[in-house]
């Protein structure tokens, strides 16, 4: 368990590194989702199902949709 | 393999900390003002995490009463309630500061931070009827002396 805590924890950070390296914004967008759903899984280990659920919906899905439709309006919606 | 210095708390305790560095250094890094939205959603995770992860001790069950689990045994439901509370508020801020970045380019054409800030001091200097200074970095020079602004009229010239 502890082995799969820790894969997830490294493609965590590594993708939250991602983040702010990559100069395209739809690769740092698709890399934030990433981020939150590796959030959502150390929530389940926490014991906080409900916040894991939450954040699965609302951090994952209502914030990517609000990013990638900021990203559209601004131009940045464009793969380099 | 040999993993006595990784239990779990600690890889739990070293992705919250490192989520909230990564943010903090993305927001005072980058220059772009999407890179600063992105550093302000990271950080809001890993304060999410570093707050659950409070309640959280070895053997806790989830704090969902069914027949046979002691209340003593489970997480704290308290701090999770709140962090149900900081997500959605999280989603708020983020739509927030989305909307201002929209305006921001609207008004100014560019989201790059160096000319949005050069562009205020040159609308602030122009209504307050002063010159603007050669460079913010640098210092405005307040006295010129004679012999300093003959040199730079021959250079100039």
């Amino acid at each position: 368990m502890e082995v799969v805590v820790l894969i997830v924890v490294i493609v965590m950070l590594l993708s939250a590194v991602a983040v702010m390296l990559f100069k395209d914004f739809l690769a740092a967008l698709a890399a934030m989702t990433v981020v939150s759903l590796g959030l959502s899984f150390l929530f389940v280990v926490v014991r906080a199902p409900d916040v894991a659920m939450t954040e699965a919906a609302i951090g994952a899905g209502l914030s990517s949709l609000l990013f990638a439709l900021a990203l559209r309006r601004l131009g940045l919606w464009r793969s380099q | 393999m040999s993993m006595e210095f990784l239990d779990g708390n600690t890889i739990l305790y070293s992705a919250a900390f490192g989520l909230m560095l990564i943010g903090i250094g993305g927001i005072v890094i980058s220059n772009h003002l999407m890179r600063i939205i992105f550093g302000i959603a990271l950080l809001e995770a890993g304060a999410n995490l570093l707050l659950l992860l409070s309640t959280y001790h070895e053997g806790a069950s989830a704090p969902i009463i069914v027949d046979g689990i002691i209340p003593a045994m489970m997480a704290d439901p308290v701090p999770q309630a709140l962090v149900l509370t900081a997500i959605v508020i999280g989603v708020g801020i983020l739509a927030l500061a989305l909307s201002l970045a929209i305006r921001v380019q609207r008004a100014y054409g560019t989201l790059d931070m160096r000319e949005v800030r050069l562009r205020l001091e040159q609308e602030i200097c122009d209504e307050a009827g002063i010159e603007m200074p050669s460079s913010s970095e640098k210092p405005a020079e307040v006295i010129k002396t004679p012999v300093n602004s003959v040199v730079q009229q021959e250079s100039g010239s």
